[in-house]
């Protein structure tokens, strides 16, 4: 087959909806993207990790610290699943984490935020993992397949921690006046970050058009925001809790609720380094993975002692 | 250049397959990285049985596996694609015809 026929293949297939699978033949941007997408998304449930991690050791009760450690173990389940992924792409784990650690790879802005007390417990379950809960349900049907199938794997287990989160909401906005007023400082505060999730509008979004055209992504980021802004503004009502935006007010005609404008610049800014945790996080990053250089090295050392025994006994 | 040392040093990659429960097939769910066969065992465990997905675990490392090229498929499989007869529904028989 000719170049131009492996390209020709490569659309018949993604016009079938037929799963591209890793020794299949596909364009360089394709895979440059999805090594891109894929690692990204790695790189946040791994550094996702941090924020809540600071809460275990202070969760209320016994049954929240379980749940904390259950929720922030899957994130690193989906960090692993999500990785193997991107290294059926031929990119190794340690370039993977070598992109991270050297800041050439970006992870979610939301994570160079602070959780400054327990409702941030709260709000990220009910927010944060919400808005990627419906960033993720598309990402079930992507055309690429090991992509894919991880998503399966991470939707499946998503659904508690949002639930979780909006359990801790609902008990706090519940419980004395300084439980409310925590609970909605934590919705203040996580409310526009999470917002700003679903990634640049569609008219400033560089990837879209080339992710909707090869069926990596299925809605651009617009429509996804729209989505969960229309679900959770319903959510809050339930929690007695209030929007911070002024200009939310549910549109009859386009039957969706209107928001006000998204500060960008704040977003641009957190992307490039300049958010209020992106230097602890990244140093925490590096420090786990040096620091855990010794234990890599000794169970090399291990395995490799134990199969010369082996040889050495058959021989 | 650090980065070929590190490299060197990488745990290898291990293919997982996780039997769900007793009576079906092992499926493959996924890979990961181990030092040995027994880590990966241990690490398939965390990674893809937090909710009792399975009962049994098998690794092998990537490497030994040996897998069809996708670009000979065509040719690879052609030759079960003109025995349509192969298949109970290409008999015509009457209909008052039961158990069969």
């Amino acid at each position: 087959m000719t170049v131009h026929s492996f390209e020709e293949h490569f659309e018949q297939k993604l016009d079938k909806d037929i799963a591209i699978e890793p020794r299949d033949w596909m364009p360089d941007t394709y895979r440059k993207t999805l090594i891109r997408q894929i690692s990204q998304h790695a790189h946040s449930e791994i550094v996702g990790m941090l924020p809540e991690g600071n809460w275990i050791t202070r969760a209320p009760s016994l049954r929240r610290k379980a749940v904390l450690l259950a929720k922030v173990q899957d994130e690193a389940g989906h960090g692993l699943y999500l990785y193997s992924a991107a290294e059926t792409l031929g990119i190794s784990r340690d370039e993977l984490y070598d992109q991270l650690h050297t800041g050439k790879a970006k992870y979610s802005s939301i994570f160079n935020y602070p959780t400054l007390t327990w409702a941030d417990m709260g709000a990220i379950g009910w927010l944060v993992d919400g808005a990627a809960i419906m960033n993720q349900v598309p990402l079930c049907r992507t055309s690429y397949g090991p992509y894919a199938r991880a998503m399966v794997r991470v939707c499946k287990e998503e659904s508690f921690h949002q639930r979780q989160g909006f359990e801790i909401m609902l008990t706090l906005s519940k419980g004395t006046e300084v439980q409310k007023k925590m609970a909605q400082d934590a919705l203040n505060r996580w409310w526009w970050p999470s917002i700003m999730m679903f990634g640049p509008p569609d008219d400033n979004s560089p990837n879209t058009e080339m992710s909707m055209r090869w069926k990596i992504k299925r809605f651009t980021n617009d429509e996804l925001r729209q989505k969960f802004i229309d679900v959770t503004v319903e959510q809050a009502k339930i929690l007695g809790l209030t929007i911070p935006d002024a200009d939310l007010k549910w549109n009859e005609e386009r039957g969706h609720y209107d928001y006000g404008a998204i500060n960008w610049e704040e977003f641009w800014n957190v992307v490039k380094g300049n958010g209020p945790c992106n230097k602890e996080r990244l140093e925490a990053r590096k420090k786990a993975w040096e620091n855990g250089a010794w234990v890599r090295d000794a169970a090399n050392a291990y395995a490799e002692k134990r199969k010369k025994r082996l040889q050495q006994q058959a021989a | 250049m650090p980065q070929q040392t590190e490299q060197k040093n990488e745990w290898p990659l291990w293919e997982v397959f996780i039997r769900s429960k007793a009576g079906l097939d092992h499926k493959h769910v996924g890979s990961l990285h181990a030092a040995d066969a027994q880590m990966a065992i241990e690490n398939a465990r965390d990674v893809y049985t937090r909710r009792m997905e399975g009962v049994s675990i098998w690794v092998v490392e990537s490497k030994y596996l040996h897998t069809s090229d996708p670009d000979e498929s065509a040719s690879m499989y052609e030759p079960a694609n003109d025995k349509i007869y192969r298949h109970p529904t290409f008999y015509n028989l009457p209909d008052e015809l039961k158990h069969m």
